[in-house]
Formats: C-alpha cells, structure tokens, sequence
C-alpha cells in the first residue's frame, strides 16, 4: 500500500520493532533499465516498497532477478532509471553526489559477499576508514574501532591484516567497518555467500544482533534456512517484488 | 577527511607497493639530479670563462684587424674582406694618447723551436716587455722580454715552464740559448706555471720580441693590440682614440674592431648561459618523461585499486577526497623523488667538483627551486588524469571488479 502523506520520522523505538512501525525506505514505481550493447536489460521494472524503521528484511530470488540492483539503489551507490526513493523522508533523487556521499556514510551501511577489506590495513585501520573519512579525530576513531571490533568477539584479531584472518573474521571485520559510524539501515549482499555454515552462521548472529539493537536490516540471500529467518521476506523475480510476507 | 590522514592514507599505500614507489622516485630523481648537474655544469663553464677574462684585467682593450657591426670575440675574423694589415707603427701611434697607460702588440704563430738534438712545434708569441704588466704576468726564474724598442730583434726569449723544461730536460733554462726556427735566442726568463689562460697553454709557449716574430713569419700585420687604459673611466675616450687614430692611418676607412673585456665578456656570458638554459631545458624533459610515468603508474595504481576506490565510495567518500587520495599519493611520489633527485644532484656535483678542482660546480638557485617546483608540477599535472578517474569511477562497477 502506498502512503501518499509521507510522516516525518521520529526518534527510532529501540524495543522490538513492527512491520509498520516509522517506514525509514519507500520506493515507487522504481525502475533500473541498463543499456547493454544496443539492448536495454530491465533489471528493475517497477518496484513499489515501504521499509519500516527496525524491520529484519531478506531478500530473495532467482540470480539475475534484480536483487544487487535494488540493494545497491537503497544504498545510494546507484541511481534509479525513473520512479522515487525516499530515504528518511528525503527525495534521493534531487541529492547532489556529495549529498549522497555524506547520507551514505551516515545513514547506510553495507556489507558484501567478498567483503572488500583493504589488504594494506589491519583489521582496526580498516574498521576506522569511514571514521576516517568523516574526519573523527585519531584517539575517539581508535577506541570506537576496538570497541566495535570487541563487540565482533576480535579483540585478538585488531592489529592482523586481512590476509591472514579466516573468512568468518573478515567478514565480522567488513560488518565492524559497516556500523561503526551506528547507521541506521544495514544492507548485506549475500554476507554468507563466501563462508562455510559455521562462519555464516556466526555472521548471521551478529547482525540480527545488531537488528535487536534497532538496526534496519536487509539481507540478501540464496540461503533458504537464512531468508527464512527474517520478519519479512520478499521474493523478487524478473525485476519486480511477487512476493512480500510477513511474521 | 582530516590532512594528516590524508596523508597517512597516501603514505600507507606508497609503502605498500615498494617497488612501483621505488621506480617513480628514481625516475623522479634522475630528472632532478639531471638538472642540477647539468646547470651546473653549464655554470663552471660560464664562471670559469668570466674568471680567465676577469684575469686580463677590466680596464684592457683589444684591437683586432678587420671591421665587424657587432662587438665580442672573435667577430673580427668573421668580416669577409681582408682588412689592411695593423703594424707596428700604427701600435705605436696608439701611445700619443693620455688615456692609454701601455700597448702590446701581439704576433701569434706556430714555429719549431730546438735546443741541440730537441725539437718541438710551439705556438710562438712575439709581443713587446709590456705584455707581461698588462696580462699580470709573473716569472718562474730570469726575466721576461727587454724593455726596449718594438722595432728591435733582440735575440732574447721567454719559455713556459713546461716547454723550457721540456726543451733543458729539468736544467735551468735562464742564459741557455734555443733556436726559434731559423733564429737563435737567449732565454731570458721562464713564465710561471699558469695552465691555459684564455684558450692558450701558457705553460707550453714561446715568447720573442714582436719584430724578430714578424720576420719569422714574414709579416708585417700584427694579430693583437693589447691596450691597457690609465683607468676603467677612459675606456670610452681610448677606444674613440683607437678608431680615430686607425681612420686617419688608414685613409679614413674605420677597419679594426677594438673590443674590450666588457664586450667578450658579455658575449661569453650571453652564449654560456644559454648553454645553461639549454641544458636545463634537456634535464627538464627528463622530468617530463618522470611526469608522464608517474601518470602511468597512477593510471594503473588506479586500476588495481579500482574495488578499494569502491569501497571508499560505499562507505561514503565525496569525489573530491578520492581526488584528493590519489592527488596526494602523486605529490608524495614527486616531492620525495625532487628531495632525492636534489641529494643525488648535490652528490653528483660534488664529485665533479673533486675530479675537476680548477672548476667550480654549483648549481644555480634557480635551478634547484625549478627542477622541485616543476616536479610537482609534475605530479600534479600528471596526478590530476589518474585521480580523476579515480573520483570518477561508479562505485557499482567499481567494487563488482573482481
Ligand atoms: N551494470 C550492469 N550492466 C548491465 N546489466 C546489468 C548490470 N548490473 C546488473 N545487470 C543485469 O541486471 C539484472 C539484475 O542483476 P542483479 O545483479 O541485480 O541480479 P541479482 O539478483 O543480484 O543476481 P545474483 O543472485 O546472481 O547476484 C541481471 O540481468 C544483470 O545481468
Ligand atoms: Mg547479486
């Protein structure tokens, strides 16, 4: 259902979140058509959607249905062909790139399949690069950083460099990095996609861990057993939501 | 994003990738230190040159045969008709006037000179006693050439101390006799040990008195009129003196060119240092070349990176912070390669300087502050191209590169 008077968000409730709490997302008619060649590849087609602030979302469907496109588009890091995206109550769609630079640092955070740590840093530098990059000083960035990293269970693991972390540690690492700025929506592209079961199951922990703590949560996943443990699920297929379920 | 991390940011990706850093900062350092040798060089050739004629002396005049528009060294010898001869007499005439202290006429010619079984080829110069007040000239040992008559063909010599040693095999030449040519003559002195001054080996020459020198090469022209002025102030009246007295001996035709140190110096000072500007300008396409590598590598730097170029943008790094990353990251690698392109120039000039002492190597301040400030220049220009990219990469794309 479409609200066409859209509420402006109050303070998020930190007890356990509904459905149709304070909506954080909305799409309409939102479509991402990317032109290949001479062919134009429908990746969105259509897309109508209301996130609550505090919803536990998974996100499924065949490979190619539209799943990164739509994520990558809630996250700002890609913009809509046609339709409108509010995020917090704000039309993205009229932000400058800077804009866009600076919701995504404070609003989003991300989480990817290959988790994209910088092999240079350790774990700690790595979890301090968005503080970084929104100019917190050294000392308050360091001490954020080890806490969030404690948080992850590796206090032991702060001064490694990635490459010699397991890919459960990374990915703890990756989600450290992605909610150390305590944004409000976190959106992870088949997170347990790279890990054995044991690994992805830990990550999972810890996410709907930090959902607990208020976090807006979006998920993509090929796991059935993971999808399933979301509040709502939706099931994507040739670009568009044929499936939203709840509870 | 604060400056010091920045900078810490660059700085770690540098370190992190060693030898591309090592390669740029050498290619950097290479254009640099090219420069400061070669001005340096550049520099030793032009002080030198301006040392020997500051030698000669500020208050000298030089008449030379034959007319020429522009004055400075040897422009005399480019005029196509041959000029009438400058003889002793007209020398002497140059005397009359109260601005001019002395003369030297000079014969220069190359003449085989013997003592008993010893010969030698020498470039023999014959000229007058006043020769030796005008260019400073000391003696080894013995005198220079009589204080007499131009005219007169005393059989006296002077010999440099190399070719009087040479000819006595390491006696005393003072009071031996040698033969010049056909002539013989009593060495009366041997010139102190000087090298070349002024193109010729002073160590290595015969001196003869202007006469006995014109009849050995059998002519009647002299090749120089060395003039010294009473004072720096009258070189404008001496060498009005000089002309008038040559148009009048001459039948009014103006044909010698009298030229004096400020002259030859300024010609030298205007050739040599265009010889500098040129040899700076090589170096300086050397450090064009260190630009456009730098572009390169940063251009591949930028693509290897291009996940982590992402990654910043994910987590919410503005276009001009990824900029300003790969800019920094440029200017590090000019500014560290111009540092040690100055330590391995100053290097390289010190140990020109200890393999040729007579010279002196600095590089000019100019060229120092160019070749940094052109180096990152450099890196900038050529930073510019690659961090552009950089900023401009769809972040997407950018973190699905595997
Ligand atoms: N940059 C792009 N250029 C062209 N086509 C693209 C681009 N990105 C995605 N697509 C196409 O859009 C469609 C949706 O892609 P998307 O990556 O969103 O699928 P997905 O559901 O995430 O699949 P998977 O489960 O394999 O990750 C696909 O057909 C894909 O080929
Ligand atoms: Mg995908």
């Amino acid at each position: 259902m479409i609200v066409k008077v859209w509420p402006t968000v109050s303070p998020q409730s930190r007890s356990s979140p509904t459905p149709d709490a304070v909506a954080i997302l909305r799409l309409e008619q939102l479509t991402r058509i990317f032109a290949v060649g001479d062919q134009f590849v429908r990746a969105l087609d259509g897309v109508d959607l209301s996130i609550g602030t505090g919803e536990y979302i998974s996100l499924m469907g065949p490979s190619g249905s539209g799943k990164s496109t739509l994520l990558n588009i809630l996250g700002l890091l890609d913009r809509p062909t046609s339709g409108e995206y509010w995020l917090a109550g704000e039309r993205t769609s009229t932000m400058n790139d800077d804009r866009l630079a600076d919701t995504r640092q404070r609003e989003i955070g991300f989480v990817f399949q290959f988790f994209h740590l910088i092999h240079r840093m350790t774990a700690v530098e790595n979890v301090e690069l968005p503080l970084m990059l929104a100019g917190v000083p050294m000392a308050e960035r360091r001490a954020r950083a080890h806490e969030v990293l404690r948080r992850m269970g590796l206090e032991a693991r702060v001064d490694h460099r990635s490459n010699q972390l397991s890919g459960g540690e990374r990915q703890r690492v990756a989600i450290a990095r992605a909610v150390v700025m305590q944004p409000k929506i976190l959106l992870a592209d088949e997170p347990t996609g790279n890990l054995d079961s044991v690994s992805g199951g830990e990550v999972v922990k810890i996410v709907e861990a930090l959902h607990d703590e208020g976090l807006t949560l979006v998920v993509v996943t090929h796991d059935q057993a993971i999808g399933s443990r979301a509040h709502r699920r939706l099931l994507m297929r040739d670009g568009k939501v044929v499936q939203d379920v709840s509870g | 994003m604060k400056l010091a991390d920045r900078h810490r940011v660059a700085f770690g990706a540098l370190a992190r990738a060693p030898l591309r850093t090592a390669m740029l900062l050498l290619a950097t350092a290479i254009g640099v230190a090219a420069v400061l040798v070669l001005t340096a060089l550049g520099e030793a050739a032009r002080v030198y040159i301006a040392d020997e004629f500051q030698s000669l002396g500020t208050d000298l005049l030089v008449v030379m045969p034959g007319r020429t528009e522009t004055s400075g060294a040897g422009a005399g010898m480019m005029s196509g008709a041959t000029p009438r001869d400058i003889t002793l007499d007209d020398a002497r005439a140059l005397l009359r006037s109260s601005a001019i202290a002395t003369i030297a006429p000079l014969v220069v010619g190359e003449s085989s000179v013997s003592v008993g079984s010893l010969e030698r080829d020498v470039t023999i110069m014959g000229t007058t006693a006043s020769y030796a007040t005008i260019r400073h000239w000391t003696m080894a040992s013995g005198e220079f050439l009589p204080d007499v008559d131009m005219d007169r063909e005393s059989p006296v010599c002077v010999v440099g101390s190399t070719i009087g040693s040479e000819l006595f095999r390491g006696e005393p030449p003072v009071g031996r006799w040698l033969r010049v040519g056909d002539r013989r003559c009593r060495v009366a002195g041997v010139l102190a040990r000087q090298g070349i001054s002024v193109m010729v080996d002073v160590d290595t020459v015969v001196m003869i008195p202007v006469a006995m020198a014109q009849s050995l090469f059998n002519s009647a022209g002299l090749f120089r009129v060395l003039i010294q002025a009473r004072s720096r102030d009258v070189m404008p009246a001496a060498k009005r003196f000089v002309l008038a007295t040559f148009r009048q001996r001459h039948h009014g035709e103006e044909d010698v060119t009298v030229i004096t140190q400020d002259a030859v110096l300024q010609t030298f000072d205007g050739i040599l240092g265009a010889l500098t500007l040129a040899l700076a300008g090589i170096a300086a396409i050397s450090l064009l070349v260190a630009g456009v590598l730098i572009m390169n590598v940063m251009l591949v730097a930028v693509s290897q990176r291009t996940q982590e170029i992402g990654l910043l943008k994910a987590l919410g790094a503005r276009r001009s912070q990824v900029l300003a990353l790969f800019l920094t990251e440029a200017l590090y690698l000019a500014l560290l390669g111009a540092l040690a392109g100055v330590l391995a120039g100053f290097a390289g000039i010190w140990l020109l300087g200890n393999l040729y002492p007579a010279f002196t190597f600095r590089p000019p301040v100019w060229a120092v502050l160019g070749a940094v400030l052109l180096s990152m220049g450099c890196g900038m220009l050529f930073g510019i191209l690659p961090a552009r990219r950089a900023a401009r990469l769809d972040p997407v794309a950018a973190l699905a590169r595997r």
